[in-house]
This record gives C-alpha cells, structure tokens and sequence, in this order.
C-alpha cells in the first residue's frame, strides 16, 4: 500500500487536485488501449508546471519509486500500463501549453501534454502544417507520439512523428534537467540525445518540453479509389505508383473481409467481391497533383484494377475515404475483443504478408481483418475474438506469434507503429539480436541505475546481461 | 442494505456491453467533462472500467463508484463517437440503477422523483406558493438575460442566475386542451415538460400559438407527469416507472397524430426510454409506448418537417443569432437542421454558426443540482464559443440549455439574449 506521508508530501507539491489516491481513481489507471491485464498504480500525480515534474521524478527517484508517464493513455503495445502496484503514474495531461508556433522558422515548442490534433489545428490557422496523424491523434498527445514515435496515415510521403523532432527537453531518471537539438535545422552540438528519447517508450527519460518541425501545407490534393480482384495486382499497382516517381500523401488498402464487414454494416456499396480496394491521395501544387493523379490512375489500370473512382470534389472524396474511416470501427464492432496489430514488411512482400495472414487465420480458426497503409507496407491485421473465451484467445494468441515469424522472415518488422512494450518485448530478440538487447539493458541501466523508469517495458532493465 | 452478491449479478448482465469498450481513450476528445477536469474517471472509458471492475469485484466499494457514475451529463457525446459502438448511455443509466438499488436512494431524490414530479397536482401547488413569494427573496441581476439571484436560497441553489418565476405556470393559463381537428388537419399532444409548464411559460406559450396559427390542433393535459428522465438519470427506475404509468394513462385515451415537445430531453425520453421503461409495466404500456415513440418529434422538426416551415432572406438590419445544440436532440436524434431552418424562417435574424455548437452546455439536468461548478467550468467554454461567434441571441431548443446559458452569460454579464428556437420563429406570427 502507497505510503500515505508520501501522497501528503505530493499533495503539498501540487496540490491536492492533482494528486489521485482514491482506490476507484487508481483503478482508471490501471490500462491503456492494449489488451493486456491491468496494473493498478499506487498512486497517480499530475504536475502542472515544468518545474513540478522536475521535482516530481527527483523525489520519485530518491524514494527509488518506479514510474510510469502518461498522456492520454491510448498506447496499444501496453506502455502505460504501470508495471508494479508500487508505481506511481506521471500524468503529462496537465502540462499541454503550445509555448510557440514560429511562422518564420517552421517550428512550434510544445509542453508534452499536447493534444496531437490540437497542434495540427493550432498549426493550420496560422497557415503551416503538421503532418504526423495517428489514428488516435484526436486525443494523443505529443509526449506520447514522441515516446512511441507515432506514425499514421501519412508516412509514405511526409515520414512519422520521429521526422518532426528537432530538440527534446527531458528529465531523466535522477531528476537531471537534459536539452537536445535547438529550434534550428541543423544541430550538432553533443549526442543526438532528442533522436535517442524518440520511440523510448518511457524508459531513458520524461519529456517535458519539444520543437516539432513544421512544413508549409500543400495547396491542392485529389483522392481516388481503385479495386482489385487479386492482392498481388493490388501491390504491383502500389509499386507501380512509386516506380513513377509519385510519392502520394496517403496509399491505403482494404482486404475483402474488411470490405464485406465495412459493407455489411454501413451498405455504402463496396466491392464485395474484391479482393483489395486502394485508397490513393495526392497533393501539392495543383498542377503536380493533376499530373500525379492522372499518372496514378494510368498506372491502376495498367496494373488490373478492374475498377477506378476518381473523386470530382471534396463531397466525393468525403464519400471515398468513408469506407477507410469506418474499417476499425465496424471491425471493432464484430466481436467484444478487438486485438489491432501493425506488423509491416517492405512494399513488396505485403502479397505474401496478406497471403500468410489468411493461411493463419484459417489454420487457427481466428477472424482476421487487415487495412492498414500499403504505401510503407504498415498492415494492420485485426483479430476479432472474445478475450473471455480462453480457448479461442489461446487460438489467437498462436496466431500472432506464427504471423511476426512470417513478418520477420520477410525482412518486416514486428511494429510499425504501435511500440513494443509489454505485448511484444518477447519477440524482441528474434527480429534483432540478442547483442541489441544486452547492448539496450545496458544503456538503460547506466542512465537509470536504480531501474524506475517503465521497467518491463521494451527489453525489460530488470532481465540479466 | 441488499447484499453485495446481488448487486455484482445485476452489473454482470451489463459485462457484454462494457467489453465491446476496447480502450481506445476517443471519448477524451468530446468529453466535456474530461474537457473540464482531465481526469480518466471522468471519461466514459473509466467510467466503464470501474462498473466492470466493479461486477468482477475488483473493487468493492459501490458508493466510490457512484460517485464517479454521477459525475456525467449523460449528453452522449462519447456514444455518437464510439468507434465501438459501445451502448454507453444504456450501461451508465442501467449502473446507476443498480448500483442506487443497493445503497438507497437519499431521502431526498425519493420525494423528488416518486412523489414531486410523479403528482403533478402536488408540484404545481408547490411552485403556486414559492413563486408570489419569489420576490422576497431573488434579487435582480440587471442583465441582458433579465436573470435572478437568490444571496439567501445560496445553500440550496447556489450563486446560480435564474430566470425569475413565472407568476402562474402554463397549464394555470390556459387550461387542459382538447381541441377538435380542422377538418382533414393534424391534431397533436402538446408536452410542454416540468420547464416549459412551470419556469418557460412564455416558450410554451409561443408554442402553442405557432401551433394555433398552423391550424393544429392540440391535446395537452395539466395532469402529465414528468417525462421520467431526472428520475432515470438519478438511478430511480422506480420513479420512471411511476411517473410513465400515470402520462401513459392519460394519452392511452386520446386521439392524434404527433406528441410534440419543446425540449430536447423529454423528446428523447419518450422516443427511446419511455418503451424500454414500460416493458417493466407490462406488455400492454410496452406497445402503446412503442406506438406513442413513433409518434413523437421535437417540435422544431415538427414544424419544419412536417408543417414545411422554411428559411427566408434575412433584412438588412436583421440582428445575429447563433445556435446551441442540445445533446438530446442533435446527438440523440439527429435533429440538427430543423432548429436552425426556424431560426432563418425569421427575416429579423442573420443565422452564425458558432465554434463546437454541438459542445455540451455542462447543465446535464440534475448534474447541475449535484456539481454546480463543474457545471458552469463547462459552460464557461460554451459561454466563450457563444460571444466569439459576436451573436447577440442564442438559441436552444431546450429548456435546460436555455437555463444553463442564461445563468453562465448573466454570470459574465454579457449582452446576449437566450430564446428557443420556436419564439423566434412565433415572433413573426
């Protein structure tokens, strides 16, 4: 049980608003989007201040507290999910002041707490743009994006979070008050320590301050839906796309059962006899835009797509992207336990990835959707069961394990966007090596020798050499 | 107290609803509780979480989770933007039930909901005899909203700004109405709700004479009982139950087209609670609510869908009005264009739009009784979106949005006037 002289102590930090010791408060804590068990924390403190977090970890380390940062509590790999009931949560929620949004220099300094969407709004009144777009970033928050290295719809053409990134402000795990990268764009000055916080995942340091980059928004785009009969002439045209020097803003893909779910459920008229459908966008200026649209629309055909919808205005493609926009929700909608993973292999090899994602949910009995950003061959395979029934979850569980072996065999990656975590920290040594885990438990133990800092998350600081 | 075994069976049979919630945290965006407080208890995905930790046992402390299950305006922004679908409106009203089924409704919901707003006779002898003496003791605020404060009522009501009271409530002015059909044309029932019989009066009354200047015939009774929904928001199934068995009883016996109310909430409570409420009744209520559903409409679809009511060019030196959607009706029902179709029928008005129109006001209905604070934290922000959008009246077309507005722009003593929408469309009558 929490020491209650220590909630004291926190409560005349910041004050007793921002201190949540009630057991019902700390079982809100206890879970992030993962389908993982919770962790209830001991405790759970909201610093308002820069200075107050500061405090915050250097009081938490001399008690030798394991702590846990959370923004908006919306990872799915598990990374905020406390690791023992001694930890104590670090909210960031409080700490979300846009401090600048420099029009001239293309950057904007932001305190963690940051709500994703609300910087890409803030960021486009004053005419520029923020590209990074995270399925949740209508609630994520910056410190969590950097964190996680968040990606999304975009990364084909405008990159993810880490390619926004260009000085990271953290304490770390003593308290100590560490500055990386500057509001310019170039910067050489030490360690690229702003690039080793990103995709961290709570485990070197607590961010407390951030320049984003900032580019200037594209003037025109245009949005087009292509079906197929085959996934493989679906991936010929996705690289078809690239090898004509297009770049397109976003190149996303439905599989069949996903069309027919998406149909079933909103009757909008898909395909349902495809196999794929791509969604395609494009932008810049507007004469590139109607170049590369015609370009993509050559190539589609060329490539089989036995039908291709080019919308006319900004109603249509509205209408074109709704079938992309309700793919999770109806998904979602299937079973009780909605299980979104995001293995990605390269381009190429996303016909062979889908093919083996059928194979296994037939061989394991699972109901499989897959969507996901076929221009970074970032899959999102979607298994639709009821954690409740073990025999099914167990099913399931085999399941994911047999597709990360065919994604890493196929040169991908466990994550392409979610993190590893808790849920994935076990898969960690087979898709690199066991030299990356020594190597990264020993990093982690000289920067956090008492071993706070999300401790069982990614390759777990508390593992043997 | 009934034992706690009992309690966990009941909140089990909610567990296949709350396991459809799959964490994603999107309610935070449109919660305007989280909005106000930051705090994941205050969310639906919390909320769900401590019901679900509280039928697995978890956590035993059923007077905590209340307290979290009462921190909600049940506006039903997180369900319209559940991505799965979550039934959350259902799960909070049905786990406030149960969970008040175990610890007891206070003393004072009981008489509220089983006796006060049950017998209409009784409510109306009350207010009869607080509204003469209101004048002793509400003070003038000397705002544009024309509002009250009561420095003596402040234990029981707050620093709130009121409207005055009227001197007599509606069903005192013009009696019970039956009226006959124009020959082949509409006859309704004219549901005012507890607000629009005791505290708008002059809203019902333009109502009533937007009805009379169409030609439709109106059926309205000083017998209706509340619509039931302070009752189920507080957790009292019962009081519902008691309230729906006596206005079932009087509409059982009437002939007509439409039941047409001016306030959101009672609109949304007879179309989608009224028949899952009656169920518990018997077979019988269960259908003719059913019927009575399918019959029933806010009036400002009323008059716009049905009577074909439309928007007109406003004049030159027409003055601005904005809109406030009421989460009842607009993410209840979809009823959005109508109320703003009305408000252009006036040629007197140039229609804006303001900034998260469909953002909760932070009134809830009995919420504001319980957490008057947060409520005007709440409404402080629909307070700065209403003045930003420079409008010099805004409208809702519910009497508890209207409540809420005019308390939180009296409050910042901000010229801006609050009508329903239906006032000032009869202004042009």
């Amino acid at each position: 049980m929490a020491n209650s002289a220590l909630i004291k102590e926190f409560e005349e930090m910041l004050g007793k608003e921002n201190v949540f010791s009630s057991e019902a408060d700390r079982r809100t804590y206890a879970y992030d989007a993962a389908v993982l068990n919770p962790v209830v924390p001991a405790f759970v403190i909201r610093p308002t201040t820069t200075e107050q977090l500061g405090k915050c970890v250097v009081k938490l380390y001399n008690e030798g507290i394991p702590m846990t940062v959370r923004g908006a509590g919306t990872n799915l790999s598990g990374g905020t999910i406390p690791d023992t009931s001694d930890t104590v949560v670090i909210l960031t929620c409080a700490l979300n002041r846009i401090l600048e949004i420099n029009t001239n220099d293309l950057y904007a300094v932001v305190e963690p707490g940051v709500v994703t969407a609300d910087l890409a709004a803030a960021v486009a009144a004053k005419g520029l743009f923020y590209p990074p777009d995270p399925g949740s970033m209508s609630v994520s928050s910056i410190g969590g994006n950097i964190a996680e290295n968040a990606g999304g719809l975009r990364g084909l053409k405008y990159g993810v979070t880490k390619d926004y990134v260009m000085g990271v402000e953290f304490f770390d795990s003593t308290g100590g008050w560490v500055r990386s990268g500057s509001r310019t764009v170039k910067c050489v000055t030490g360690y690229n320590l702003a690039g080793m916080l990103i995709q961290s995942e709570g485990t070197l340091g607590v961010i407390s301050q951030a320049v984003m980059k900032l580019v200037p928004p594209p003037s025109a785009s245009r949005a087009c839906l292509a079906e197929f009969d085959d996934m493989q002439k679906a991936a010929e045209a996705v690289a078809g796309i690239i090898a004509e020097h297009i770049l397109p803003c976003t190149l996303e893909f439905l599989d069949n059962n996903t069309i027919v779910k998406v149909d079933d459920f909103t009757h909008i008229g898909l395909p349902r006899n495809a196999a794929a459908i791509l969604l395609i966008e494009v932008d810049g200026h507007p004469a590139q835009v109607a170049d590369d649209a015609a370009a993509v629309e050559r190539v589609l055909k060329a490539c089989g797509a036995t039908a291709v919808h080019v919308a006319k205005d900004a109603a249509e493609k509205t209408q074109l992207w709704e079938a992309r926009r309700q793919a999770l929700p109806v998904l979602a909608r299937v079973k009780p336990t909605t299980v979104l993973e995001d293995a990605t292999v390269p381009r190429s090899q996303i016909p062979a990835m889908m093919q083996a994602i059928t194979d296994i949910s037939k061989k394991y009995r699972v109901d499989v959707g897959t969507f996901g950003h076929a221009g970074d061959g970032n899959l999102h395979p979607t298994f639709l069961c009821d954690k409740r029934d073990k025999e099914e979850y167990a099913r399931v569980e085999a399941a994911i394990d047999e597709m990360f072996d065919v994604a890493i065999k196929l040169h991908g990656t466990l994550s392409g966007e979610h993190g590893i975590g808790t849920a994935k920290a076990k898969w960690m040594e087979k898709e690199t090596s066991r030299g990356t885990i020594l190597f990264s438990r020993r990093l982690r133990k000289a920067l956090d020798p008492k071993g706070l800092l999300n401790p069982t998350k990614l390759v777990g600081i508390l593992g043997g050499e | 107290m009934a034992d706690l075994k009992a309690l966990v069976s009941r909140l089990m049979t909610l567990e296949d609803r709350i396991i459809a919630c799959m964490r994603c945290g999107n309610c935070q965006a449109v919660c305007p509780m989280f909005g106000a407080t930051h705090m994941e208890a205050d969310v639906a995905r919390g909320k769900l979480a401590l019901v679900d930790d509280l039928a697995h046992e978890l956590i035993r402390d059923p007077q905590a989770v209340a307290d979290k299950l009462g921190r909600c305006l049940l506006c039903g922004s997180c369900q319209a933007g559940c991505p799965s679908g979550v039934k959350i409106m259902d799960v909070f009203m049905e786990a406030r039930e149960i969970v008040y089924s175990y610890l007891g409704l206070g003393p004072v919901k009981k008489a509220i909901f089983r006796v006060m707003l049950a017998k209409p006779w009784l409510f109306n002898i009350s207010m009869r005899v607080g509204s003469p003496a209101s004048h002793l003791l509400f003070r003038k605020n000397k705002t544009a909203q024309n509002t009250v404060s009561s420095p003596l009522l402040r234990p029981l009501i707050g620093d709130r700004h009121l409207r005055s009271l009227p001197v007599r409530p509606l069903h005192a002015i013009v009696g019970a109405l039956n009226e006959p059909r124009v020959s082949g044309g509409l006859k309704v029932v004219f549901f005012p709700g507890c607000m629009g019989d005791k505290y708008y009066v002059n809203m019902a009354l333009a109502c009533l004479k937007v009805l009379k200047h169409h030609q439709v015939a109106v059926f309205m009774s000083p017998d209706f009982a509340c619509c039931g929904i302070p009752a189920v928001s507080s957790g009292d199934g019962q009081g519902m139950v008691d309230e729906l068995r006596k206005n079932l009883d009087i509409l059982s016996k009437v002939d007509f087209d439409y039941i047409v109310t001016p306030c959101g909430s009672c609109t949304s409570t007879i179309k989608e609670l009224w028949p899952k409420y009656a169920a518990r009744i018997d077979d019988a209520a269960m259908h003719i609510s059913k019927a009575l559903s399918k019959k029933t409409m806010d009036i400002t679809q009323f008059l716009v869908d049905v009577l074909g009511v439309h928007g007109v060019e406003p004049r030159d030196n027409a003055i601005s009005i904005t809109y406030h959607d009421s989460c009842h009706l607009r993410k209840g029902l979809g009823v959005s264009s109508q109320p703003r179709e009305l408000l252009k029928a006036n040629s007197g008005y140039r229609f804006v739009e303001m900034k998260e129109a469909d953002r909760c006001c932070g009134c809830g209905g009995s919420f504001t009784l319980y957490h008057y604070d947060l409520s005007r934290a709440i409404g402080q922000r629909k307070r700065d979106n209403v003045v930003a959008s420079k409008a010099q009246v805004v409208a809702a077309a519910c009497p508890a949005c209207m409540m809420q507005l005019e308390d939180v722009l009296s409050h910042n003593k901000d010229d801006v006037t609050v009508k329903h929408p239906v006032e000032v469309y009869a202004e042009t009558l």
